[in-house]
């Protein structure tokens, strides 16, 4: 992290914005996952897109509902099952079950949502409602 | 094993080599079980298909590497991120030999599981020793 000297005396603060930034970028890459499953979260004109990595979980343990502007992903991850007398070298995973709120920027209608599971992968796209669109307003000449 | 998931296990990228496409390497996180049978691994590779895994057992070092190809849905910007895309490596040194031919390996929703059976071979012999 080099600060350049900054030529610019007309913002002091940049400077120390520009440290912040340093600073965010090699110390937060990202927003802190506390909670399972880890989303992401891609916003687009038409819809609003969820993606979540559910490693492990089968779909039909994935339980997916809107209500108003409130989507909950809910489900279990069952643990593997293994032989009796079984020996854990290592135990890194969780299992258990789990449940998320995400809040969407509109109310959604149920049949607006699409799912899909790969690979672990769970991708759910909400399309935006015709009302929630912004309307292009045309200007008339006087 | 609790019932609710109190806390949650992140995979954590690996910090060194780094990658000449600039993008990140994750380890992915690992649960091992022994039986007499032999060992199992059940690796968690969101994202990764069934045919972007490499396995390799060589000095009796076995090193997993999974393919990611990015999920990045066409016209929509990321607007908040909880996790990362990348490959998944890692690296295990196992404690005996294991015959590589025999090595079973199965992908299911983004769980990989390696089964490597104990080889003949591995199983202890006893050597007599004679008195001179």
């Amino acid at each position: 992290m080099l600060f350049p000297v900054y030529t610019n005396r007309s913002d002091p603060f940049a400077l120390m914005r520009s440290m912040l930034r340093d600073f965010d970028r090699s110390f937060r890459p990202l927003a802190s996952p506390s909670a399972f499953p880890p989303v992401n979260i891609w916003q687009g004109a038409e819809a609003v897109a969820i993606t979540a990595e559910l490693p492990g979980v089968e779909p039909a343990d994935i339980e997916i509902t809107v209500k108003e502007d409130v989507l909950t992903l809910s489900g279990e991850r069952k643990a593997p099952e293994v032989p009796e007398g079984a020996r854990w070298h290592r135990n890194e995973r969780v299992f258990g079950k789990f449940s998320r709120a995400i809040r969407l920027p509109f109310a959604a209608g149920e049949d607006q949502i699409e799912a899909r599971f790969t690979d672990g992968v769970l991708r759910i796209v909400v399309g935006r409602p015709e009302k929630d669109k912004p309307r292009k307003i045309e200007i008339k000449a006087a | 094993m609790s019932t609710a998931m109190s806390r949650s296990a992140e995979k954590t990228p690996t910090e060194a080599p780094e990658t000449t496409s600039g993008g990140r390497v994750y380890r992915p996180l690992t649960d091992i079980v022994e039986t007499d049978a032999g060992v199992s691994l059940m690796l968690e590779m969101p994202g990764v298909a069934a045919d972007d895994v490499d396995i390799t057992l060589e000095d009796r070092v076995l090193t997993i590497h999974g393919r990611t190809s990015t999920t990045r849905p066409e016209k929509f910007e990321l607007a908040y991120a909880e996790y990362g895309e990348g490959d998944y490596e890692r690296a295990f040194t196992m404690s005996e030999e294991f015959d590589p031919d025999r090595i079973r390996a199965e992908m299911h929703n983004g769980v990989l599981t390696v089964t490597l059976p104990r080889a003949e071979a591995a199983k202890p012999r006893k050597i007599a020793v004679k008195q001179a």
